[in-house]
Order: C-alpha cells, then sequence, then structure tokens
C-alpha cells in the first residue's frame, strides 16, 4: 500500500516538474498565460473590495459576460463526450488516444465554468452555504443546486478517467476496464446532463418569455456539439505540430462529420425559433426584437448576432461542401463556427433575457473594463491548464514520461550536460 | 512549444536539476512570481468591510438557538453603532399565528406622486447610492394594462397627468414565488404569514431569484449601501431593514419591523391619496376582506405566470 502511495507519489511530482521543462516558446506562451492570469486575479480583487459595481452590471440586467463565458463553456465541456461516442460505442479506432486530449478540455472547461460562476458571487465567502451537510443546498427545487452537482461530478468523472488511463500507460499496464468503461458510459449521459442543467436554470424562468422556450435546451446541445469539437479539431492540429504526437487527418474529419450534423442542426433549430418569436408577433417578442433587429433606439447586440449568424450560416455551407476536406479550409470553418456560437450562446443569449426588465424598461448592458480583464484572466487560467495538462499527457502516451525510465533521467542529464536541461 | 525528440524514447530529465545555475533561476522566478501575485492582490488592502470569523461561521437564520440569535442581534446592533454611531434596536419579530398579509391598491386614486417609494427608503434603510428603491411606479398610458408601455422616468410639473393612470409595483409576495423555487441555498423563503423575506447573512448573492422575478421586486447591493448618519432608522428587524452587507440581495418585505408589530407599512401610511390598503386576509373583518369580496374586478399581475401575487390592484367602479 504504502509503495503504492510512493509510486503515485513518484508520479505526480515527475508530471508537476515536466510542466516547468520546454523550449523558449514554451516558456513564452506559459508567461503570456500567467501575465494575463495575473491582470484577472488584479481585477478580481478590485471586484471583491469594491463589490460588483466594478462590473457593467446593474439591477436591469443582472447577468453579463461571466455568465454568457460561464454557458459557453459548459457547452465546451459538455461536447468532449463526442469524441467519447464514436470510440466506445462504435469502437472508431481512429480517436481511441485522442479521448484523454477531448477529455482533458473537458476539464479545462469546468475549471474555467466554476471560475467564472465564482466571480459572478456577490459572497464568494459564503460559497460554503452551498456544500450538503454544513450548507443548505437546495436541492432539488433550484437549478442552480443541480448545476453545482452535475458540474462538479463531471469535474470528477473526467479527472478520473484520464488521470486512470494516464497513470495506467505511465505504469506500462492494460488499464482494468471495470475500472474506467462504466465510468465512461456514466460520463456520456453526464455531459448531456451539464448542458440540459444548464439549459434548464433559464428554461425555468417563466418570467423570462426570451429564455421560458422548450427549444432552449435542444439549442443548447446543437450549438454545444458544434463548438465543441471544433475547438478540438484546432486543438489536436496545435499538438500534432508541436510535439509529433501521431494524429491522423482521418480522426480530424471524423470529427468534422459530428461538426456538420451538429450545425446544420443548429441552425435549423436557429429557423424554428426566429420563426415562431415573429411570425406570431405576440408581446413577448420583444426580447428577440432586442436581440435582432433593436429596440426602442437600442441596439447594441445587434452587430454581434448578425456577425454570428453570417459566421454560423457560412461555417455551416463550408461544411457541407468537400472544400471543408482539405485542413486549411476546415480550420477557417471551425474558427467560423466558435467565434459564432460564442457570440450566439454567450451574449445572444443572457443579455437579451434581461431587455426589457419584467416591468418593460429598456437598459443596455455593456461589460466594463475590469470585468473584461477578469474574463481575460480567467480564459489564461483556462489555457494554462490545457497546456500544463498536454504537456503532461504527451509524454506519457508517447511513451517518454513512464515508469521504466522512472531516475534514469538523472544519469542521461549528467552524462550530456552539454544538452539544453529544458529539452525534452 | 516544441518538444523534438532526438532519441527514439529517451528519458525524461527530473525538473529538480540541481546545479547551482538552475537553482538561482528557479529561485529569482519564484521571487518574481510571489511578488507579481503579491502586487496583483493589493486591492484587496483596499477592503473596509472583511468578514470577522463570527459572521463567516454564522449559522443559517432556521437552525440559529433563542441564545445565538440574541447573541447574533448584539452583534448586528453592536457593528450598526460603530458604523453609524447610534445603537439601533435589531429585533427577530416572528409570524404571528392567524395572520395572512395582503395588500390591495386603488388604481382609481393613485395620483402617481412617488412618495411611498421615498418613505420606504428612509422607513428600511435602502442605500442612497448606489440608489435602490423597493417601488417602482408605473406611468401607464390609459386603457393598457401592458407594461411594456409603461413610463417609468416619468418627471412632470405636477401629478396627477391627463391621459395617464399610475402603477406603483414593489414585492407581490406571491403565494408560487419564483424566486424562492430557484434559490440555491434557501436563503429566501416564505414565512407563515405570507411574507417572503431574506436572510442577508445567508445570501451568497448568485442573482438567481433577480432574474427569477417577474415583477423586477428584487434589487442587489451592488456596493456597500450608504446611508446617511442622520437618516438611519433605528428600528430594526433581522430579516427587515437592517442595514444590508455589499453583495446580497433585498426587497420590499411588508415593513417586517412596522408590521409584525402591529404597524402599517411605511408606503400605506404616507400615501396621501389613500390609494394603499394593508391587511389581514384571515380576518374576515380587516379592510382587505371586504375589498376582496365586495369588488366586481381586481388584478394580479402578471396572473398568467402563476405566481398567485398577496398584491391586490382595484378600481373604484
Amino acid at each position: 500500500m504504502t509503495r503504492a502511495i510512493r509510486n503515485y507519489l513518484v508520479f505526480l511530482r515527475r508530471c508537476l516538474g515536466i510542466a516547468f521543462v520546454g523550449d523558449w516558446r514554451y516558456y513564452l506562451w506559459m508567461g503570456l498565460l500567467t501575465v494575463g492570469c495575473l491582470l484577472g486575479l488584479n481585477a478580481y480583487a478590485k471586484q471583491l473590495a469594491h463589490g460588483l459595481i466594478v462590473t457593467g452590471m446593474s439591477d436591469e440586467v443582472s447577468w453579463g459576460v461571466y455568465i454568457a463565458n460561464f454557458t459557453f463553456l459548459v457547452g465546451v465541456a459538455a461536447a468532449a463526450v463526442m469524441m467519447v461516442i464514436p470510440v466506445y460505442i462504435y469502437d472508431n479506432e481512429e480517436l481511441h488516444d485522442l479521448v484523454i486530449f477531448g477529455e482533458l478540455l473537458a476539464v479545462a472547461a469546468i475549471l474555467m465554468c466554476l471560475a467564472f460562476v465564482t466571480v459572478d458571487l456577490g459572497r464568494p465567502d459564503r460559497f460554503w452555504h452551498l456544500i450538503p451537510g454544513i450548507g443548505q443546498l437546495n436541492f432539488p427545487a433550484s437549478m442552480l443546486s443541480w448545476d453545482v452537482i452535475v458540474l462538479n461530478g463531471y469535474l470528477l468523472l473526467n479527472l478520473h478517467i484520464c488521470g486512470y488511463l494516464l497513470y495506467c500507460r505511465y505504469q506500462g499496464r492494460k488499464p482494468g476496464r471495470w475500472f474506467y468503461i462504466p465510468f465512461v458510459f456514466v460520463a456520456i449521459v453526464w455531459a448531456v446532463s451539464i448542458h440540459t442543467v444548464t439549459a434548464f436554470l433559464y428554461v425555468g424562468l417563466g418570467g423570462r418569455p426570451f429564455w421560458n422556450s422548450s427549444i432552449v435546451g435542444p439549442r443548447f446541445l446543437a450549438s454545444a456539439f458544434t463548438a465543441g469539437p471544433a475547438m478540438i479539431i484546432l486543438a489536436l492540429q496545435i499538438i500534432r505540430r508541436i510535439t509529433e504526437y501521431h494524429i491522423t487527418d482521418k480522426a480530424l474529419l471524423t470529427l468534422r462529420s459530428i461538426v456538420q450534423v451538429s450545425m446544420l442542426i443548429n441552425v435549423f433549430l436557429l429557423v424554428n425559433e426566429v420563426f415562431k418569436e415573429f411570425y406570431s408577433g405576440n408581446l413577448h417578442v420583444a426580447s428577440s426584437r432586442y436581440l435582432y433587429l433593436g429596440l426602442d433606439g437600442y441596439h447594441a447586440l445587434v452587430p454581434w448576432i448578425w456577425t454570428a449568424i453570417v459566421f454560423n450560416l457560412v461555417a455551416m455551407f463550408l461544411l457541407v461542401l468537400p472544400l471543408s476536406r482539405s485542413l486549411r479550409w476546415l480550420n477557417l470553418t471551425c474558427v467560423l463556427c466558435i467565434i459564432g456560437i460564442w457570440i450566439e450562446k454567450g451574449m445572444g443569449l443572457v443579455i437579451p433575457g434581461f431587455i426589457p426588465t419584467p416591468l418593460g424598461q429598456v437598459v443596455e448592458y455593456r461589460p466594463s473594463f475590469n470585468e473584461t480583464l477578469v474574463c481575460i484572466g480567467i480564459w489564461a487560467f483556462g489555457l494554462l491548464s490545457y497546456t500544463v495538462f498536454l504537456r503532461m499527457s504527451v509524454p506519457i502516451l508517447q511513451g517518454r514520461l513512464a515508469r521504466s525510465n522512472e531516475g534514469r533521467g538523472a544519469e542521461v542529464a549528467s552524462a550530456a550536460p552539454a544538452s539544453s536541461p529544458t529539452r525534452l | 512549444m516544441s518538444f523534438p525528440d532526438p532519441q527514439p524514447h529517451p528519458a525524461v530529465p527530473p525538473a529538480a536539476d540541481v546545479s547551482r545555475r538552475s537553482f538561482l533561476r528557479t529561485s529569482a522566478v519564484l521571487t518574481a512570481g510571489l511578488a507579481a501575485l503579491a502586487s496583483s492582490l493589493r486591492p484587496l488592502f483596499e477592503m473596509d468591510d472583511f468578514p470577522s470569523a463570527e459572521r463567516f461561521m454564522q449559522k443559517y437564520y432556521k437552525e440559529l438557538t433563542p441564545e445565538e440569535m440574541a447573541k447574533v442581534l448584539r452583534r448586528i446592533e453592536g457593528e450598526v453603532e460603530k458604523q453609524y454611531g447610534i445603537r439601533p434596536h435589531v429585533r427577530d419579530l416572528r409570524p404571528m399565528d392567524g395572520v395572512e398579509f395582503v395588500y390591495a391598491l386603488n388604481l382609481t386614486r393613485c395620483i402617481g406622486c412617488r412618495k411611498c417609494v421615498h418613505a420606504c427608503v428612509q422607513e428600511n434603510n435602502q442605500s442612497r447610492d448606489p440608489e435602490i428603491q423597493y417601488i417602482r411606479v408605473l406611468r401607464m398610458p390609459h386603457g393598457s394594462l401592458d407594461i411594456d408601455k409603461a413610463e417609468h422616468n416619468y418627471a412632470p410639473e405636477s401629478v396627477p397627468e391627463k391621459g395617464y393612470f399610475y402603477m406603483p409595483v414593489q414585492c407581490q409576495q406571491c403565494r408560487n414565488p419564483p424566486c424562492v423555487k430557484v434559490c440555491p441555498v434557501h436563503a429566501t423563503w416564505q414565512e407563515t404569514d405570507g411574507i417572503t423575506v431574506i436572510d442577508y447573512d445567508w445570501c451568497i448573492g448568485c442573482r438567481y431569484c433577480e432574474a427569477a422575478c417577474p415583477y423586477w421586486a428584487r434589487h442587489f447591493n451592488f456596493a456597500k449601501p450608504a446611508i446617511p448618519k442622520d437618516r438611519l432608522n433605528p428600528e430594526m428587524a433581522y430579516l427587515g431593514n437592517r442595514p444590508r452587507l455589499q453583495g446580497v440581495m433585498e426587497k420590499c418585505h411588508f415593513c417586517i419591523q412596522r408590521t409584525r408589530a402591529g404597524r402599517y407599512p411605511a408606503c400605506l401610511e404616507v400615501c396621501p391619496a389613500g390609494a394603499r390598503k394593508f391587511g389581514n386576509i384571515l380576518d374576515p373583518n380587516s379592510e382587505v376582506s371586504y375589498i376582496l369580496r365586495t369588488k366586481r374586478v381586481f388584478i394580479q399581475l402578471k396572473e398568467e405566470l402563476g405566481t398567485s401575487p398577496r398584491f391586490f390592484y382595484y378600481f373604484d367602479v
């Protein structure tokens, strides 16, 4: 037992150690992200001291860019499952090892989600009120309590699956099926649930007609399964380029077909929503009118949402055309998908729900500079986490960081002192 | 960020490469990093309201024993005195048996003077900067109850104006309150006398209730509330008008500190038109019982949402 713990600690220490080793580009990238994190931390410290008054939010628009980013990132996290399904249900071998990269992305996305929710709280010092047992979690009545449970559960599930598979690979032994396959299947259902629950967070509010619509849930899933795999396509190519980790084009094209189908469904659902809102012309259309056309001379979101729609439509056509089988076009398409959905599922979903207010007042929202810095900080933190995860997992998957070469590193280094210690 | 690999499977050198140069470099990087971290956290020193251990650990309202509650009330009195220089009288008033409060507002009589708004601010120790008000008076064009047509910022020479009627909106004290359902920590709940209250010492400030409320009745303390010392109302209740903290929600509570002690709400007392009626619906002889029994039409705002307000609008027909 103590031996097993010791081995595991050695594994963790070596993983941690390797995160601090790389060439100058690695240091530059990590340095930039660290600066981003610190800027965000500084802005958050200001917010803690002076209150949420330093944001652009108000009683009229009481959620802003924090919750918008949170909503988008829940989708990214949920989408990791779209790589798991082909592998474990359809035995797609091309994607097998890549699942870990997808799940690590999910872990990073969930960490960012938790950070975005935390910075949105007025009293983060009271977070313990949410912990069952010592706090008063309002489960099952409050959808927010469901969200707390499913997000943390999803984080643990993915940490377990990735951690277990990587540690087995490190030890050079075959993973025991019973230790991870059941968790993989739970994670598949769980991934759908995190995004459904997040959609229900909005859908359940009867006083906000813009959100109180049954199509919000399906649209959440469709857009998540577009933007998430699109992000993974880009991430995999970056990994392939800088680590010499072998990733086939076929794997990327499998993901392309997922993005393709999801985007078609997403645009179809958008058409449904827009038709219902505008054709019937009832009084509840005010929020949609504000979003797409502007209301009473206020139209801050109009250019944004049309950018999103154009990006989504262009991406959809590119995805349908064989053109996007070439990686250059596929990458462009992915970027369009990600930006389009970030706008649509972020600000485009959250802000119009508050405009007009339940008493009919139109007050616009614009994120403040401090608020933007906090967001940049959290994104930098997420990218930093993902980079570290990859930095640890790629050498393990390649077999370069393994139990068999424990301790041998020192000999190699002392035998060849001329070689740069920052290199692998 | 590339890690080219000259040999097929070379071992990774361990991070703790104990040469003096790398040790010095590591220490330098570490020092610089810690210095950067410390300076990025500097704004925390501007925080003047750091939660004391006692406040941080305070239990949930419904779990406080009478002795603990007495201690909490004394603590609050001390905090208020320290900040405002006035020793307040803070009570934990509980609902009375056989009482369910109901509000009725006569739309024919309301003249839109907003005296209720300001009496409420004064009574309930609301923040003047940033400004928080529990009552919003809407100016509506004759003939329509469509809230999207409401004017919030009307400012004529004198009221009432021709062609308009006025509709004050505050917490509707719903029988089926969406705000209570969505709160993730039970920080807001409905009491037996029908008043939905907030434990300001338990709210985490997620503002989900603010998004859920169809009446825009809930308000958030985006900054530390500012109340002029000479305007502080020292007669306070724990679930009522004691000064709030930065980062928590607040709302109309039917002036709990008055109504649970047998008085009328401040907004009713100040109304020059007699448009506001308040009382116990369980008492058949109360004014509100009479109104709801005899008026041909009364309105519950946004009735279609199923919130079932305890706030009724009626007309002199």
